[in-house]
């Protein structure tokens, strides 16, 4: 069997982390081959040395059969291997074809040859369906179409082997069945393709194979048509999953929250929130369903204070709190579960012990008389480590931006959930995370509920949703289309309301 | 009021000259990543070795020793340049801690040699350049008696590296990396651009043209070096922010600048201006630059990675 890529007993450790051990890897030509684990397994560490960002301290790389030496990205651009990396490499105030081009500039006269570039790529994105405006500045250009320019930025580069690094992650769902499509017209053309992901769905759907890695080790290549999502699973995290959750029956009491009639300016081309009402009550979970970007962000920043409303009430036990300081809000009981991690959950240049006491540093323990108690804090942080299962190289020590996606989702949500509030609002808690994580927060989620504290649930994914809700409220347009009981709705009716379609109205 | 006008403008455009071709060393810089707030230093350097050269060379060649020391000063700010660009791209240094270190050194070093070479400190140039009124173009209406008449041949010269440098920045291989650098360090590195680099090259020349900067000063209006470059450099450095990080754009604020100064330097002899007290003529253009810069802060246009030192490692 003749392998385009093949890499032989490959390891690399960093500090206190051996992040791949002796990995054995081998795609074959015009495939697409997931790569499985969960966050911190060392996939993207693997690609990465493909890729030639990292050099592997022990093993060797053969392309094609023949023994390459991968110092850096050029020669990996120069052998073929393209890699569109889960933060893209843009640079945002640059027309496509500029970023496109970029390093590999075509020029006339001293001048960039903008027209006949624009021009070619115009072509490339006709022959692979890629729908981009060459001369749109990125700025102004969707996330999907976004990932679209740098998949071209690996075509211009004439690449035969693509790397996607967790691509569906920053998408919405009609985006990633667009995505699988430009996949599919890919491999037709020849190419060969290496998915990262965590998401088995999307394995399923259109992965040829897969192999599946766990703290750093090869768990085994498996064809996808000859396996099941709860068996890849069960290679991912080394135990079955449970897809189906322990849901009890709720027994909601008092209402806790009260949002009446209110009215939020929207931002950035959202379209704000009017006129919206809804009550949670304590020992349930409410679920916001609705695409992203009809008014779910104003909503979350209104309750929890990061925005100004126009007009109604936020009435959180019995008071009215839109007007209260963010800091007052919180030590009424509320908990809030950011939706971007990396912008309103955590300092990434902070430790992890920093970064669990950002909310109430400031009291007894803490910090005493105006100093800091770093003892107390280092310990506060070891327990939440254990409780809530962060991996950190370091413990307590270790800065947050070391930590991956899934650990920095743990710390928050065990810095949330510390103080055990009365409210917790928790936006997309899942976004971004492997199955055991997700399996966990989730857990953690109907733990809360059972407990008697109430819980308001926004995300993008439905299923999350529909799994954990009591009730479900559907937004469109930053209107309230409705609120049902979970138990007496599915998918096609929420996804139709989702639409702006109001409940009872013909299909 | 309109001869006033035609008297004042040779002034302003001379005045303009120095901080125009300062502030696009500073754009240089800026737009690759790195900002430099050692402009007023580097001008100063430029002052010195000017003045030097141009005082030790001119009884020699009479004619050419202000383009001599024209070109040493360019030299000399390029190559004290490197010492930030040492810092900022080589050693991960704070820029603006490095460009106060560049100010300092520079004033220190060159007073120092100053007093050594001259006693006083100062060193005197006999002859500056001369103006010229240039032949067909000085016959326009309005427009030639303002701008074709009483020029400098570096004022010219500074245009074309203006000109120049629009072309660089926007139309070529060279700017578009140059400006990857400065807005997403690591999109240009994975596309294969060596950020170090370009960065190096872009602070040498932002050294190069301060350098010219400062003697330019010196053969247009100052004639001798006496130890400081007076705040110009900020003021290069505020025109860079004024004009929005735009080669047009500094022209415009670097004029601005020029002119207002060019009044209340003058205001004592016209006796419209003197009615004013010269304080709010002096303060005039610094007070607009803080309202201006209050104001444009909002939709402030400066590169997206400026100030910070590439790491190829940070996600």
């Amino acid at each position: 069997m003749d392998y385009v890529v093949e890499m032989r007993n490959i390891r690399k450790s960093f500090p206190g982390i051996i992040a791949c051990d002796n990995i054995d890897f081998q795609v074959k030509k015009g495939e697409i081959h997931a790569l499985l684990g969960e966050n911190g397994a060392g996939k993207s560490t693997l690609m990465n040395i493909l890729f030639g960002l990292y050099q592997p301290d022990a093993g060797s790389i053969y392309l094609r059969g023949k023994k390459v030496n991968i110092v850096n990205p050029n020669v990996a651009n120069e052998l073929g291997i393209g890699m569109v990396h889960q933060h893209f490499k843009l640079v945002h105030n640059f027309t496509v074809t500029e970023n496109i081009i970029l390093g590999l500039e075509p020029t006339r006269a001293l001048m960039i040859d903008t027209r006949s570039a624009s021009a070619q790529i115009k072509e490339l994105s006709q022959k692979y369906g890629l729908n981009v405006d060459p001369d749109a500045k990125i700025s102004d250009v969707s996330v999907g179409m976004q990932q679209r320019v740098e998949i071209l930025k690996m075509l211009y580069r004439d690449a035969e082997i693509l790397i996607f690094d967790e691509p569906t992650a920053v998408l919405t769902p009609q985006e990633v069945r667009e995505l699988m499509k430009i996949m599919r017209n890919l491999i037709d053309e020849g190419k060969t393709i290496i998915l990262i992901t965590h998401k088995l769905r999307e394995i399923m759907a259109i992965a040829d194979r897969s192999t599946v890695i766990r703290w750093g080790k090869v768990v085994g290549t498996v064809n996808v048509a000859d396996t099941t999502e709860e068996k890849l699973a069960e290679m991912m995290v080394g135990r079955k999953v449970l897809f189906e959750l322990n849901k009890k029956e709720a027994h909601p009491k008092e209402e806790i929250l009260r949002i009446e009639k209110l009215s939020v300016a929207g931002s950035g081309g959202a379209k704000g929130l009017k006129n919206f009402s809804l009550g949670v009550r304590c020992g349930e979970i409410v679920g916001l369903a609705g695409v992203d970007g009809n008014g779910q962000a104003e909503l979350v920043g209104a309750i929890i204070g990061l925005r100004k409303i126009l007009s109604g009430k936020i009435i959180l036990h019995d008071r009215d709190v839109s007007t209260l300081s963010i800091r007052e809000r919180i030590s009424t009981g509320m908990a809030h579960i950011p939706e971007d991690r990396h912008k309103h959950g955590l300092i990434l240049d902070y430790s992890v012990q920093e970064n669990l006491v950002l909310k109430n540093y400031y009291l007894e323990p803490f910090s005493h008389k105006g100093l800091l108690n770093w003892d107390y804090i280092y310990d506060h942080a070891e327990r939440v480590i254990k409780d809530f299962d962060v991996r950190a190289g370091e413990g307590a020590e270790a800065s947050a931006r070391s930590l991956s996606g899934g650990n920095q989702q743990k710390a928050i949500v065990g810095r949330e959930f510390d103080g055990n509030p009365d409210l917790l609002i928790a936006v997309q808690p899942t976004r971004g995370l492997d199955v055991g994580a997700i399996e966990y927060i989730h857990k953690r989620l109907l733990e809360q509920r059972d407990q008697g504290k109430a819980v308001l649930l926004v995300s993008l994914e439905l299923d999350e949703i529909l799994d954990l809700s009591d009730r479900i409220a559907v937004i469109f347009n930053g209107e309230l289309v409705g609120l049902v009981n979970a138990a007496e709705t599915d998918e096609n009716e929420i996804g139709l309301m989702m639409a702006g379609g109001k409940r009872g109205a013909t299909a | 009021m309109v001869d006033l006008i035609y008297q004042l403008f040779p002034y302003a455009i001379a005045f303009t000259v120095p901080l125009l071709i300062t502030s696009l060393g500073g754009l240089y810089s800026e737009r690759s990543g790195v900002i430099n707030i050692g402009l007023e230093g580097l001008m100063l350097m430029g002052m010195f070795v000017g003045a030097l050269i141009i005082s030790r060379t001119e009884s020699i060649y009479p004619g050419t020793a202000i383009w001599i020391g024209l070109l040493a000063a360019m030299l000399f700010g390029a190559v004290f340049a490197l010492l930030h660009a040492f810092a900022c791209v080589t050693l991960n240094a704070n820029q603006v801690i490095s460009g106060i270190a560049i100010n300092m050194i520079a004033a220190a070093v060159t007073v120092y040699l100053a007093r050594l070479i001259s006693g006083s400190g100062n060193i005197q140039i006999i002859r500056g350049l001369s103006r010229q009124t240039i032949p067909i173009l000085s016959d326009i209406p309005i427009l030639g008696r303002l701008l074709f008449t009483q020029t400098y041949a570096t004022t010219w010269f500074v245009l074309l590296i203006l000109v120049v440098a629009t072309f660089l920045l926007y139309k070529t291989r060279f700017g578009l990396r140059l400006r990857a650098c400065g807005e997403h360090p690591h999109a240009a590195d994975s596309a294969g651009v060596n950020v170090y680099r370009m960065r190096y090259m872009a602070v040498i020349i932002s050294g190069a043209c301060a350098g010219l900067g400062g003697a330019t000063f010196i053969v247009t209006i100052s004639g001798e070096f006496n130890g400081t470059a007076a705040g110009l450099g900020f003021l290069a450095l505020a025109a860079l922010i004024f004009g929005q990080w735009k080669p047009w754009g500094i022209l415009g604020a670097a004029f601005f600048f020029g002119f207002a100064s060019t009044v209340a330097n003058v205001s004592q002899v016209v006796p419209m201006l003197a009615q004013i007290p010269g304080i709010y003529l002096k303060t005039f253009p610094y007070v607009v630059t803080l309202a201006a810069l209050v104001l444009s802060s909002k939709y402030s246009l400066a590169p997206k990675a400026i100030g910070e030192p590439y790491d190829k490692g940070k996600r």
